[in-house]
């Protein structure tokens, strides 16, 4: 994302095994302890799913679940999160079918580029647990973390709406 | 040597401060992170907090609440928002729902950023942080806690173990500016306690000013002339001489988010409108 305006001689410690339960699967992945998780299910476990948008905090593209709370896997550490249960958007979809919210959002074409979409969906599948659907305005608010660029947001709202209404307990 | 140091008890953390002092203590993530990944800062330890429960904890002591440094954003709404409607309603406004569950009360303090959203009501409310090591513990006042922008009074072994903070017993407001409602860092923000039964008012004024920090002058000013004793409508030029001492209170910059003149501005009327929307609220 930028480059480093530190010398190399700081650089940290080695790489170190870290056991990571995803999407109800264990890796065993071999990673520097300051590593994202986010890079790590990109560049090391191969999910690419997870996007990186601005890897700061800012754009909500990388939203996974921890334990089933919705956080940036770019502001969390990969090594802290061994012993928790992290689900990517590849875990979403049970037995080759797609997750009501996933086909929500195919129904009502709540993307056009698709980037944020796999964060758009992880957190709309929270949002639904969390309760914040009573209309448009409170969707709005709790999906404010989730940028699109596109500004397909009508279409994410009437999506969430959907699943709201046609499945109350969507959330797995 | 370790690099990533994972305690799990509050006494293994501050043993393992004290013995590695450079070791950076991370709780949500939320601003440490963004410091890695653009390779600001290559800490040669990380000291991971997520793990103690002893930080995660919040409840009564005497007189006080005592917050856990490591409850998060989520749960001073969800948990806490009757006890301490002005922190939970500056909480609602950090981030995202994603931050939110992440980001903790005790990060916020020990980031130390002019622009915390946590700090203008514990200063408003008069809160006390509790800080820790293998020396003993102390207790620091808020208003005394910040030194400079992202510099506190945290000694290099100290950990925060909690805020130390008396239930809201009377109404607490919190206004901030901002582009947008959501994702942003204050431009400037303000926080307002009142206290009936002892007829005082506390502040809290966010980057305007070096550190996060309180409005004296405006707090005896409105304690003296509100109308306490027939509480009815508030006089407009009482709330506008308020919004007045709490602006010249601040010593703000000019930078990416904005003026200085602006935030002068924007905090004269954020003083206003919260101690009208308090003033109300009393009356009801």
């Amino acid at each position: 994302m930028s480059a480093s305006n530190l010398p190399d001689a700081e650089a940290g410690p080695g790489p170190v095994d870290v056991v990571l339960t995803i999407n109800g699967r264990t890796h065993v992945v071999r990673i520097e302890p300051r590593v994202s998780l986010l890079d790590c299910l990109r560049d090391v476990v191969d999910l690419t799913g997870t996007k990186k948008g601005c890897n700061q905090g800012a754009c909500g593209a990388c939203t996974v679940w921890i334990d089933k709370r919705r956080v940036l896997a770019c502001l969390t550490l990969a090594i802290a999160c061994e012993g928790r249960e992290i689900t990517t958007i590849e875990g979403l979809a049970e037995n080759g079918h797609l997750h009501p919210m996933q086909k929500a959002f195919l129904s009502h074409d709540a993307f056009q580029c698709g980037y944020c979409t796999p964060g758009q969906i992880m957190s709309a599948v929270a949002l639904l647990a969390e309760g914040h659907t009573g209309d448009d305005a409170e969707i709005g608010e709790w999906m404010s973390g989730n940028l699109c660029r596109c500004a397909a947001y009508p279409n994410i709202r009437a999506a969430i709406r959907e699943v709201r209404d046609g499945v109350p307990h969507a959330t797995r | 040597m370790m690099d990533f140091l994972t305690p799990v008890t509050w006494a293994d953390a501050l043993a393992v401060k004290a013995d590695r002092p450079e070791a950076v203590p991370v709780a949500g993530g939320t601003d440490v992170m963004v410091e890695l990944n653009f390779h600001r800062r290559r800490p040669a330890a990380l000291l991971d907090l997520t793990r103690v429960p002893e930080l995660a904890a919040w409840g009564r002591d005497g007189d006080v609440l005592r917050v856990g440094a490591g409850v998060s954003y989520t749960r001073l709404i969800e948990e806490l928002g009757g006890l301490l409607p002005g922190l939970a309603a500056a909480s609602r406004t950090v981030g995202s729902p994603q931050i939110r569950n992440r980001g903790t009360l005790g990060g916020n303090l020990g980031s130390a950023s002019p622009a915390g959203d946590g700090h203008p009501p514990l200063l408003a409310a008069g809160a006390v942080v509790e800080l820790a090591s293998v020396r003993g513990t102390r207790e620091v006042p808020v208003a005394d806690f910040f030194t400079g922008p992202k510099r506190s009074v945290l000694a290099p072994d100290e950990l925060i173990a909690a805020v130390l903070v008396a239930p809201a017993d009377g109404p607490e407001q919190f206004a901030k500016i901002g582009t947008r409602n959501a994702m942003v860092i204050a431009v400037s923000s303000f926080a307002l306690a009142l206290h009936p039964g002892r007829r005082s008012v506390g502040t809290g004024i966010g980057s305007a000013a070096p550190t996060p920090r309180r409005a004296p002058e405006a707090e005896e000013f409105a304690a003296a002339h509100l109308p306490w004793d027939g509480p009815g409508p508030l006089d407009p030029d009482l709330a506008r001489r308020f919004g007045e001492l709490v602006s010249a209170a601040a010593a703000p910059i000019d930078d990416v988010r904005g003026t200085a003149a602006y935030r002068r501005h924007s905090l004269s009327v954020l003083a206003r409108r919260t101690l009208t929307w308090a003033w109300e609220e009393l009356c009801e």
